[in-house]
């Protein structure tokens, strides 16, 4: 897994409450068998005014001048800014894989759906959890200053404004552990095979059922 | 010992070790695979050189590309037209093959919706750990199981080392007690919990459903309810066992039997909440209060009794909710304050992992029987969740009065609840769906979902719009009709 130590980025607002994952990435685009190639359709049905297919080029597609990754000014974004409950719905974690082809490196909310939160540090991208007054003001300086850029510092768990300002925030201390040094969660359980395997000797003591049923 | 909540009771028994930081690894029993978030998974043990830990413990089948029309569902994986579809079901089979894993396939006899053959099979027991690429893992914790959904990145990390890295979630109960008024089902019960304690409510719990209305609901009653309980952001909800479990469980072919089923009997009793376990949240709601729900929105949280009209934004405090109600009732292209009986619909969907077993076909049918479909209602498709399913629904007849009623007897499939199959709504149009989410463009582009129970959506086809299904008038027997 790529590293995380601290990025400095351009912030995109997404003003709207819960943005599910089908929002994010829809149906169609799961049907895929790769990890990449999500990022020109993130958020699919917003950015464009027709319907997306996978395979298909979307530079030509007419886009929904509207939405705010449209907007020349936020062009290069990689700092999402989000309202509550982002994420919400399926597991699909083609939703962090779309947002991480785009470019996003962290998402900034007052809150996340769990299964998204938990997908995105198995990729790299940092969700950022800030208190709802706080996100608020952080829309309002994101609309008011053109390119209004933010820095996250993992280590200090610090959001620096371009002001100087730093905002805490809170951040698993595996999570964290894992993005600094961009380990494989895989690797680090299989240091523990010994463990599992006297669990798994003691489970089949007490519960024979319920292993080769299927074989 | 402290009091514990099932909950509690579940994640120690698969505690393998518990972490300075808070962070513990669980062990897991049962691993649900598929063809949507399964094949980096794949891909990743390959790349990787390493096996899955325990075959055993995995389960695959195609469920959401396959197509539900018989006609090409009748070809197998290579009759199914669309070539990316067709390239993520091949590579299943492909993955199962090269990985020794059991597969269910196309059309085998076992073959349905994950969270639809696990527990018909016992492949899903009480006691278990199950997880699946699918947030609708929920399902499984009816049977008093720690099931839940998770990300592909997980899939692999389940699959390379029987174990997830988990936090221990909150416990939250949901008591419902009382009695359900006659024609209100376990489907409208859940919409009713998510519609009060919103989409996000559970976030970071899992959910314990309990009181008299639970205890008396069948154990398909119970899937559908532990099937939503992600729709109110719980990732995990769940039942105790009891009788009605166990009755369940007994004789389905992976269930133990004989001296081990005696010992897993013993085991499973104690799988209930203790007494004066301590829950950091408790819901409580009334059976006699819930009337048949319909969802009005694009999210599972906007929901309405069918006697009620749909909401009007300015009556809402929270700027954000109001903007979001105001987003919803334009995608809708419903107006506040007209009648939820007054929404007309194009399309009804009658299947999905919440409502496609053979108690909801009985139900559907049993509203259906001796009526037809309105003509301004385009197309009503019906959608058993596994081979078992439509095997019992033909031999009961259901598919007959299905098809006499006008409407569509289909293959297993998740079909029209996310639509990566063919089966999809048309921008603009509106459908009475038993699925689970009503999210914008979830069912098709542009396409407007309502979600509803069985007995409603076979209702609402009837009528050519929502009605009230306890106060359709009898259908006189076949003999009284001229």
């Amino acid at each position: 897994m790529k590293a995380f130590t601290q990025h400095e980025g351009l912030v995109v607002p997404m003003d709207r409450a819960n943005v599910d994952t089908d929002l994010i990435i829809p149906k169609q685009f799961l049907k895929s068998i790769k990890r990449t190639g999500f990022g020109p359709n993130l958020f699919d049905e917003l950015r464009y005014l027709d319907e997306g297919f996978p395979d298909r080029d979307c530079s030509g597609r007419p886009r929904n001048p509207e939405f705010p990754l449209n907007f020349p000014r936020y062009q290069g974004g990689s700092v999402l800014l989000a309202r509550e409950n982002f994420g919400c719905g399926s597991s699909r974690e083609h939703a962090p894989w779309a947002l991480d082809d785009y470019g996003f490196r962290a998402i900034i909310a007052p809150s996340f759906a769990d299964i998204f939160f938990n997908n995105c540090f198995k990729n790299g991208l940092l969700p950022i959890v800030l208190p709802e007054q706080v996100v608020h003001r952080l829309f309002e300086e994101t609309h008011a200053q053109a390119g209004y850029v933010l820095t996250i510092d993992l280590e200090q768990q610090q959001v620096r404004k371009p002001s100087g300002e730093a905002i805490p925030f809170e951040v698993d201390a595996f999570h964290k552990h894992c993005l600094l040094n961009g380990l494989d969660h895989i690797g680090l359980t299989l240091e523990h095979s010994e463990d599992i395997r006297a669990y798994e000797a003691a489970r089949r003591e007490k519960a024979p059922w319920l292993f080769d049923a299927i074989q | 010992m402290a009091a514990q909540t099932l909950y509690d009771k579940l994640w120690q028994d698969h505690l393998v070790k518990a972490h300075n930081d808070g962070s513990a690894l669980i062990y897991i029993d049962r691993h649900l695979i598929h063809e949507v978030t399964s094949p980096q998974a794949f891909e990743g043990l390959r790349l990787s050189g390493r096996k899955p830990w325990r075959k055993d413990s995995l389960v695959a089948t195609p469920d959401h590309n396959v197509p539900s029309e018989t006609v090409e569902r009748a070809a197998g994986v290579q009759g199914i037209r669309d070539d990316i579809s067709r390239i993520q079901v091949q590579t299943l089979d492909e993955n199962c093959r090269d990985f020794e894993v059991v597969q269910f396939g196309i059309n085998e006899p076992g073959q349905g919706i994950v969270h639809v053959i696990g527990p018909e099979t016992g492949a899903t027991l009480p006691g278990m750990t199950v997880v699946c690429g699918d947030s609708h893992t929920s399902t499984h914790g009816a049977l008093g199981a720690l099931a839940h959904g998770i990300g592909t990145s997980e899939v692999e990390h389940v699959m390379a080392t029987q174990c997830l890295i988990q936090r221990k979630m909150k416990n939250m109960l949901v008591r419902v007690d009382g009695e359900l008024c006659p024609g209100v089902t376990a489907k409208d019960v859940v919409l009713a919990i998510v519609g009060k304690i919103g989409t996000a409510g559970g976030t970071g719990y899992g959910i314990e459903f309990g009181g008299e209305v639970i205890r008396k609901m069948s154990m398909e009653g119970r899937m559908t309810v532990c099937n939503m309980a992600i729709e109110a952001g719980a990732r995990a909800g769940m039942v105790a066992v009891d009788q009605i479990t166990l009755d369940y469980v007994k004789g389905k072919p992976y269930a133990p039997k004989g001296e081990q089923w005696d010992r897993a009997v013993e085991v499973w009793k104690h799988l209930h909440s203790d007494d004066d376990a301590n829950f950091d949240e408790v819901i409580e709601l009334r059976g006699e209060d819930i009337e048949p729900q319909v969802s009005w929105g694009t999210s599972p949280e906007m929901v309405a009794p069918i006697s009620a009209r749909v909401p009007d934004p300015a009556a809402e405090g929270d700027a954000t909710k109001r903007t979001g109600m105001m987003r919803a009732l334009e995608y809708m292209g419903l107006t506040a304050g007209q009648n939820i009986s007054d929404i007309k619909l194009d399309r009804v969907f009658i299947g999905s992992c919440t409502n496609s077993r053979i108690e909801d076909l009985r139900a559907a049918a049993a509203v259906a029987k001796g009526r037809r479909k309105a003509d301004s209602v385009k197309q009503v498709l019906i959608v058993p969740g596994s081979q078992a399913v439509k095997v019992q629904a033909e031999r009961e007849g259901l598919h007959e009065i299905f098809v006499e009623a006008g409407f569509e007897w289909r293959e297993p499939s998740c079909s029209m609840c996310l639509a990566m199959n063919a089966d999809k709504l048309g921008a603009g149009e509106h459908c009475a769906s038993t699925s689970n989410r009503n999210f914008e463009g979830r069912q098709g582009y542009g396409g407007r979902t309502h979600l509803v129970s069985p007995n409603m959506a076979a209702a609402a086809a009837i009528a050519g719009h929502f009605v009230d299904v306890r106060e359709m008038a009898p259908v006189p027997a076949e003999e009284e009709r001229v």
